[in-house]
């Protein structure tokens, strides 16, 4: 990975610039890779007590999340695959929320309608992805001209994956992007794998990033795993948008720790060689070794950091485990503005056998016809 | 015999094929050395090499393009769509290439190829892993669409698919992949392509449905005969299209009274068709309005799927409705 940017070497070693970021910046920027790693923990936990049904985690992708989500505004947006989450959540997404949709349950800002790891949040500018790969980033590229025809100086941030590249969105958004230049960044993230399918094979380019060009603006690659070589390629790029000179594509060489998702084992396709050396380049770990050796975080500190971020995600936890049942009439809400007839009627007729069967809670019941 | 699950014996109907014709090639995204996500296609690329199973990038439209050009040209393409939910980037390659290449070239070029695919609910997978799609495809001039409901037909009807000379979509009930077993003979069989199944007999009421539905049926008919001694003819209809309309007729005119069932929504879904087929055939010897159990005219749910999806409760009430009527 010569090519890619690194500020950080994997022993925590400063090989190039590091951004101006204060020690509060740089503290902060560690205690939200720490929190998506304790978050992945709880909910792998949580999955595996058949409490929630499917965890996609960012174990190992902290730095990109985090590096990349840094240099955004509040009204910027971020437009998010399967393991945005964290990023979400640094920008302000309630743990609540966050724990409320993986349960799918009554306190879920979609109503439960969405599987697992599909976050929204209103307030910052972060739609879910839809769970279809690559449309997210037409999407993206859309709201970026809407922002633009208003004259804003708002910035997309567009996230899809290695896997992404092949979909029929991404040669779109990248098109449109290129041929508009639209204020966005695309943030590839290339972990290594979609689900069993490596990421060398998606492309005989010589890089993700060596398309960029063939639409029309540059595309970087950058150390995934080294969260201020995010964090600046991604400022770079979200200014460069900001001044309207148009759209980049952003790499972040990386790697994904675990299984695709907790119904995926990942020994049935991949070395366990490939998942040691990686193990090496852990970003954390990384992060960590700078901080300690610049006194912004002591020796032991992270210990003490994660064990008060797990006591925070906890009591969420607690409070979402005693959410109430899911509003039956949530079943033909919000396909339209308004309940048509016919989905009134629907309802209706099988409300009448919920209740005969005891299956309906008060409020459930009948719309007027 | 062997005693299979549904998955199984697909794995079991692509191997047989596999071997038989070398022209036969299986890919699409995670069915190599995975072996699918759902384990469909589990040991292929070991067995027969990385030029007969293999992955391809994620572009179902890739996929669909590519079977087609492939189908042109002598290769047996059975292409997998992970889930039926992903089909629709290559709804366009579908819709207007292979369901139309024989129509448009008078007969000259074909697209002999088949599209599997899981559909269906009941795995807590939301709006984008649970939906039932078959009514797009069915409308679909030019394209044969088929769901099996046992592991005896799973291998049979995906054979006689492969071997069939115009493109099929193939779909696989996820919900039943594990869940019903049965006997699958081995070696090489064909379940006909447009013949429905009679899966219990009775004089009473008759129910039409296919794929996941069928087991929710048969528990819906065994509890209407124990409870109210109503006989159901429940039947299978396997192949959506060609629909066996012959035997849908005689069997609308052994009861006189029909229960549709399908887990897609109501709203222009197969349900209507059937419903249609009756009205226009053979009103004369109904005694009860048609009754259809289907999924809600929304997009599918997540948390409140048990409810979306009919289940034994709702088919019971919709049999003792057309009984009782
Ligand atoms: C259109 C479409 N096809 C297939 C899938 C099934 N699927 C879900 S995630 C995934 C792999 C995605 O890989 P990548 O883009 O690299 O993202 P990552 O999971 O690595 O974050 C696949 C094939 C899907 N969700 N959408
Ligand atoms: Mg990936």
């Amino acid at each position: 990975m010569a090519s890619a940017l690194q500020i950080l070497a994997p022993d925590g070693s400063v090989v190039g610039e590091p951004p101006g970021l204060s020690d509060e910046e740089l503290r902060g920027l560690f205690v939200h890779m720490l929190q998506i790693r304790c978050m992945d923990g709880r909910m792998l936990k949580l999955q595996r007590a058949g409490r929630i049904g499917f965890v996609g985690t960012a174990t190992g992708l902290e730095a990109t999340l985090v590096g990349a989500a840094a240099p955004l505004r509040r009204e910027d947006w971020l437009w998010s695959g399967l393991r945005e989450g964290g990023a979400a959540v640094m920008r302000g997404l309630p743990l609540a929320e966050y724990v409320a949709q993986m349960y799918c349950n009554a306190n879920d800002t979609a109503k439960g309608r969405q599987m697992c790891n599909h976050f929204q949040h209103k307030g910052t500018n972060y739609p879910s992805w839809s769970s279809v790969i690559g449309t997210q980033i037409t999407h993206g590229v859309g709201a970026a001209f809407a922002s633009m025809r208003r004259g804003e100086d708002t910035v997309h941030a567009i996230h899809f994956g290695d896997g992404a590249t092949s979909s029929n969105g991404f040669h779109s958004g990248l098109n449109f992007a290129g041929v508009w230049k639209v204020p966005a960044v695309f943030v590839c993230t290339d972990n290594g794998w979609a689900i069993s399918v490596a990421s060398s094979a998606q492309t005989a380019a010589s890089s993700f990033a060596a398309k960029a060009p063939a639409y029309g603006f540059p595309g970087i690659e950058v150390d995934g795993n080294d969260v201020l070589a995010c964090q600046s390629a991604m400022s770079d790029a979200i200014e460069r948008a900001r001044r309207g000179e148009g759209p980049t594509m952003v790499v972040l060489k990386t790697y994904r720790m675990l299984g695709h998702s907790s119904s995926d084992d990942p020994t049935k396709y991949r070395a366990d060689e490939e998942v040691e050396a990686w193990a090496k380049r852990d970003p954390i770990a990384r992060y960590e070794r700078f901080l300690t050796d610049r006194g912004v975080i002591s020796k032991g500190e992270r210990a003490d950091l994660e064990a008060q971020l797990l006591v925070e995600i906890d009591a969420v936890i607690h409070e979402q485990e005693a959410a109430p049942p899911m509003a039956l009439k949530t079943l033909v809400e919000d396909v339209y503005a308004e309940v048509p007839y016919h989905l009134r009627r629907e309802y209706n007729d099988f409300i009448a056998v919920a209740e005969k069967l005891g299956h309906a809670q008060p409020g459930d019941g009948a719309f007027p016809l | 015999m062997a005693n299979l699950t549904l998955i199984q014996a697909v794995n079991d109907g692509l191997r047989t094929v596999m071997k038989a014709d070398d022209s036969v090639v299986v890919f699409g995204e995670d069915v190599g050395p995975k072996g699918g996500v759902f384990l469909a296609t589990e040991g292929l690329t070991a067995d027969f090499g990385e030029s007969r199973c293999f992955d391809t990038p994620l572009s179902e439209d890739g996929i669909i393009g590519t079977a087609v050009g492939m189908a042109m040209n002598g290769l047996r393409p059975v292409a997998e769509i992970q889930f039926q939910d992903f089909i629709f980037p290559a709804f366009d390659q579908i819709v207007s290439e292979a369901a139309k290449l024989r129509y448009r070239s008078g007969g000259q070029y074909t697209a002999p190829m088949v599209i599997r695919t899981p559909y269906g609910g009941g795995i807590r997978g939301g709006l984008y892993h649970s939906q039932s799609g078959e009514a797009y495809f069915a409308h679909t001039a030019g394209l044969k669409v088929v769901i099996p409901s046992t592991p005896h037909d799973a291998k049979g009807l995906l054979i006689a698919s492969i071997q069939d000379p115009d493109p099929v979509l193939f779909m696989e009930p996820k919900a039943l992949y594990r869940s019903v077993k049965g006997e699958v003979p081995e070696g090489e069989y064909t379940v006909d392509l447009s013949t429905l199944r009679t899966v219990r007999e009775g004089g009473d009421v008759t129910i039409y449905c296919y794929g996941a539905m069928v087991p929710v049926v048969e528990r819906a008919a065994a509890q209407a005969a124990e409870q109210r001694g109503i006989d159901c003819l429940v039947v299978d209809l396997r192949t959506l299209m060609p629909l066996d309309e012959e035997g849908v007729l005689e069997a609308a005119k052994q009861t006189g009274r029909v229960v549709v069932v399908h887990e897609a929504p109501r709203f222009c879904g197969y349900g209507a068709e059937i419903s249609a087929l009756i009205a226009e055939h053979c009103i004369e010897y109904m005694e009860a309005p048609v009754r259809r159990v289907t999924g809600f005219d929304t997009p599918f749910p997540n948390t409140l799927e048990h409810h979306y999806l009919p289940d034994d409760r709702r088919v019971l009430d919709a049999i003792e409705s057309v009984y009782d009527f």
